[in-house]
């Protein structure tokens, strides 16, 4: 506790907690319904799309967020409309998006500012990297994410147990996914920053798997997650503060850990 | 007092004219099966009437309601199979096209639903997870979130696909008892001698051609058709 104590005397590593803490939690929010509907890869997709933006951005010298932010919200709607249009393998789309993504953006770099700090941090995040007005956009979404799924929170699952019953019972199914797409763009971006655009997907599916290894009823499923998210943030930071390791990859060993521990759970609660 | 009347109703699908003029009503306590061959039209007919964005001429005319309060009942997809939700949690979503927010529900839809399982007789199993029902206990699940979301009329995608003889037979069963409550009943299916057995009235879809009428009628029908 005295360590803690001590961590949080850092301002840089109190905004890191603050903003990793709302991103994680609305991170598992949306991965659950993104696991469930069988798109998993889409938070995948969209941080290479991320990346990719955000070595133009600094390559054209604008603010690599505010510039990655609409590219990414078009094309999480770009994937998402691939996934409905059935003669279009949605899995085959994403990865030929992610991977050309990434092409253009290490491309640029290279040509311009060559592959420096900045680019590095972009691609394995850096808890050192954010920023007072980072922090304030990452909270702020994190807030809105958080209270939209609480709010709509009957309407969200069932559009992602069943879409066309919802949308014949009224509930506008299509806005809901516009809403899941946006939501999930923005966590991509953001939380690039602290985890790194080659490892933010993982805090989107992994604690909605752990969750699901466990429990069998939705609402036990959301908080599970929220909670193994949350609980995967701090424990990796406080490893990546102790021994020098880059936050978003012990974030993701931890999430690892808690996965197989949760799954030999499961496997006993079913004997 | 018809519920629903269909004029002159032509569907297409991907270009094509599915069928055409298609002439029906549907009565208040009304038991109507679609029957038909596959690719007859069955799916496009049900997607038309529910209000799925289908090319259509013709008119579907709902009186006092509206196609939102049609209870459905489609058939299962893969997805539900393995997915984390109790049987509760399935039913009440029956209500979710009710109100702008939805982060709760009411207590009279939560009275509502607990009558409807009651009445399905899967009140006990309640807390179960959706994904560890035999395929006859969710179908029924699947029945009672249909109820909670129909005013009047209930609309049944194949109830009995994929189920065994005595699941089915019990469907058939509970749709019967239903329709002796007073709800009215729209089934497709394509399981003639069971599903002609229970109904009032039958459309009967074919290559440009289609049946309706009473279910003696439809019998005289196929006898002179043989």
């Amino acid at each position: 506790m005295e360590f803690l104590g001590e961590f949080l005397t850092y301002p840089f590593a109190r905004r890191a907690i603050i903003a990793g803490l709302l991103l994680s939690v609305s991170a598992a929010l949306l991965g659950v319904n993104l696991v469930l509907k069988r798109f998993s890869m889409l938070g995948d997709g969209l941080s290479h799309v991320s990346f990719g933006a955000a070595a133009v951005g600094l390559a054209c010298g604008a603010a690599p967020l505010q510039f990655s932010i609409p590219i990414v919200i078009v094309a999480a709607f770009l994937l998402l409309r691939l996934k409905q249009n059935s003669k279009i393998n949605g899995d085959a789309a994403t990865a030929i998006v992610s991977s050309s993504a990434l092409a253009v953006g290490i491309t640029v770099a290279s040509l311009t500012t060559g592959m420096n700090t900045d680019i590095t941090n972009y691609m394995f995040g850096s808890v050192l990297a954010l920023g007072k007005s980072e922090v304030m956009i990452a909270a702020f979404c994190g807030i809105i994410i958080i209270a939209v799924y609480i709010l709509f929170y009957q309407k969200i699952f069932t559009v992602t147990f069943d879409e066309d019953f919802a949308s014949v019972t009224g509930v506008k199914a299509r806005l809901y996914n516009s809403i899941n797409a946006i939501m999930t763009a923005l966590i991509v971006v953001i939380g690039m920053r602290i985890m790194g655009a080659l490892l933010i997907s993982s805090i989107i599916t992994f604690p909605a798997l752990s969750s699901m290894r466990i429990c069998k009823h939705y609402k036990c499923t959301v908080i599970v997650a929220a909670v193994v998210s949350v609980i995967s943030f701090v424990t990796g930071i406080l490893l990546s503060f102790t021994f020098d390791i880059p936050a978003g990859a012990a974030v993701v060993l931890t999430n690892l850990a808690i996965f197989l521990i949760l799954s030999f759970v499961g496997r006993i609660k079913k004997i | 007092m018809s519920l629903i009347t269909v004029k002159n109703l032509s569907s297409f699908y991907e270009g094509k004219k599915v069928y055409e003029n298609l002439n029906f009503t549907v009565q208040e306590g009304d038991y109507l099966c679609i029957l038909g061959e596959n690719g007859s039209g069955k799916t496009t007919l049900m997607k038309t009437v529910l209000g799925f964005d289908i090319k259509h001429s013709g008119t579907i005319k709902f009186n006092g309601f509206s196609n939102r309060e049609i209870g459905w009942l489609p058939q299962r997809t893969q997805h539900q199979i393995d997915f984390p939700a109790s049987v509760l949690e399935v039913v009440m979503s029956g209500f979710a096209g009710s109100g702008f927010f939805g982060a709760g529900y009411k207590k009279m839809q939560k009275q509502q639903a607990i009558g409807n399982m009651k009445l399905l007789n899967i009140e006990s199993i309640a807390e179960k997870s959706f994904g560890e029902l035999s395929g006859g206990q969710q179908q029924k699940v699947l029945l009672c979130r249909a109820l909670c979301a129909a005013k009047k009329v209930i609309l049944l995608d194949e109830p009995v696909t994929s189920l065994d003889e005595s699941a089915a037979e019990e469907m058939y069963d509970i749709i019967k008892k239903l329709n002796d409550n007073g709800m009215t009943i729209i089934m497709i299916s394509h399981d003639v001698t069971h599903a002609v057995n229970g109904s009032k009235h039958i459309l009967k879809l074919s290559d440009n051609d289609f049946f309706f009428g009473t279910k003696e009628e439809y019998q005289k029908f196929i006898a002179g058709d043989i």
